[in-house]
């Protein structure tokens, strides 16, 4: 079996898979603490499936994939928050027309496009052939960028996170810290989805979160520990993935999934005692 | 040397006038107590002191002191926070956050005030256990300690004891009163509870989108906007 993984790391596709999904999973988990605890999860899964639409655009005109996904579900970042924040509409039924619509729009582009359904089943369910050069050095950059964000806001993300009126109070900016999550998420996901597909990728914001929460009871913990278990859980999955033969996105989230019941076991032996 | 003075106050949502002539003056060690019904203009008031909404008319002005992101807020608990995984000892800490300025992290004198207000509300054996895991009780005597870690002149309280049981709320208005008496801490209370802040407060706000009435508990009694609306109770 240690020959089969030296195996996978001498491919430089498996190396670059490994490069970008580790940086990725760790920015996603950093960025789904915040969002799981505000009960924005499901902007994730909006935002992915806006980047579906997006990537079909790209793929059907021709254009390099990230140059046109990027803006687009930074906007739409923008514009998810918005319908969110306002009472009028319901933020989750609005994220759900907003993404189904998406979706709808890029399965159209495409099949009127040439109808190349392998470019449909790449896109949603992902593919691990998919990460460039170019994505490896914009994931370096991101998690870099998020990291060193993440560090220095620390104080004020717990601050907003956990009474967004106390910080507002107390003088922070509650609503650019807002945006600045969402748009830090658009690029994580933007990034993360056509190796762990549209409807996949959402996994990685929502999972190690959740299940850290089962477990640890300060918010430093579960942060430290939501970046450690989503690292661990891709890297166990990308290389199951590879050693039997199975689709990559799939196989990690079905791994974040074992990852979740497991320590929610330990969480609930842990209160028996 | 009034610690905060309103004149002519009044807010508006999208045109509508939700209070207006709201006039009073606070001196420091003063214990405010503002009631009126759901709906009444509490609540704008409270996030206008905040400087969360900007009045439409008159000014609130602050001396003594005192500014805007010196008060000692108490907000109504979210249904975020039953779950939350925190710390008391990271709640408690995230009081000082209106003190940073332009700093990123908390610096030792923050962590020495956070554990003397801990010690203060007697929560100090609770420092390292889960928030979401406290009583009711307890949980808001860590908001209170959170509030303190703000201000050393003026808590703000939003209905504090909403949630919690007559046994629990009689100890927290306790502690509340041996704040405003012994530190001197000035006390502004949004609170429907008719009983027990009545008799530690100085003066009554009553606010009905106008106020109906500002003055000294005594008065409050006395006068025809308190006799309906503390209805018979008053001289219980």
């Amino acid at each position: 079996m240690f020959n089969a993984i030296f195996d996978m790391l001498s491919y430089p596709f498996m190396q670059r898979a490994l490069a970008v999904g580790i940086l990725v999973s760790l920015c996603a988990a950093l960025l789904g603490v915040s969002l799981v605890l505000r009960r924005y999860s499901m902007i994730g899964d909006g935002l992915s499936h806006v980047g579906f639409g997006a990537l079909a655009i790209a793929a059907v005109a021709n254009l390099a994939p990230l140059k046109v996904a990027i803006p687009v579900v930074v906007i739409a970042a923008f514009f998810l928050l918005r319908l969110s924040e306002d009472s009028r509409l319901k933020g989750d039924s609005a994220i759900a027309v907003i993404s189904t619509s998406a979706l709808a729009f890029g399965v159209l582009i495409l099949s009127v496009g040439g109808g190349v359904n392998t470019d449909v089943y790449n896109y949603m369910f992902g593919s691990i052939y998919a990460m460039s050069e170019d994505d490896v050095v914009l994931s370096l950059s991101l998690s870099f960028i998020v990291l060193v964000l993440f560090i220095l806001f620390y104080n004020r993300i717990f601050s907003v996170t956990f009474d967004e009126t106390f910080a507002r109070a107390g003088g922070i900016r509650v609503n650019a810290y807002t945006m600045l999550t969402a748009v830090l998420t658009a690029i994580t996901i933007v990034l993360g989805m056509r190796m762990m597909g549209a409807m996949l990728i959402s996994a990685l914001i929502i999972f190690p979160a959740l299940t850290a929460m089962r477990v640890f009871k300060t918010f430093r913990a579960v942060t430290i520990a939501a970046a450690l278990i989503a690292i661990v859980s891709f890297a166990v999955g990308i290389t199951l993935s590879y050693l039997f033969d199975a689709p990559g996105g799939a196989t990690v989230v079905l791994v974040n999934l074992g990852a979740m019941l497991l320590f929610s076991c330990i969480g609930a032996i842990g209160k028996r005692k | 040397m009034a610690q905060i003075q309103c004149t002519d106050l009044s807010f508006t949502y999208d045109g509508v006038t939700v209070a207006e002539g709201i006039n009073f003056t606070l001196k420091k060690g003063d214990y405010l107590c503002i009631v009126g019904e759901n709906g009444s203009g509490k609540s704008t008031l409270v996030r206008g002191l905040l400087g969360l909404k900007a009045p439409a008319a008159g000014t609130i002005t602050f001396g003594d002191g005192l500014f805007a992101r010196g008060i000692g807020y108490l907000p109504q608990q979210t249904h975020l926070q039953k779950d939350f995984p925190a710390s008391v000892r990271e709640v408690v800490l995230s009081g000082c956050i209106g003190r940073f300025g332009n700093g990123l992290f908390y610096t030792k004198k923050e962590k020495q005030l956070a554990a003397y207000h801990m010690e203060k509300m007697g929560i100090s054996d609770l420092a390292g256990r889960c928030y979401r895991e406290l009583s009711g009780g307890q949980q808001q005597r860590v908001r209170l300690a959170r509030a303190l870690c703000a201000t050393g002149e003026l808590l703000l309280l939003d209905e504090p004891t909403a949630g919690l049981d007559p046994i629990v709320s009689r100890e927290l208005y306790a502690m509340i009163e041996h704040l405003n008496k012994t530190e001197g801490i000035t006390v502004v209370m949004v609170s429907h509870d008719t009983g027990a802040p009545f008799y530690a407060a100085s003066h009554v706000l009553h606010l009905k989108h106008s106020q109906l009435f500002f003055g000294t508990r005594e008065d409050y009694l006395a006068s025809e906007a308190g006799k309906s609306f503390l209805g018979g109770l008053s001289d219980v």
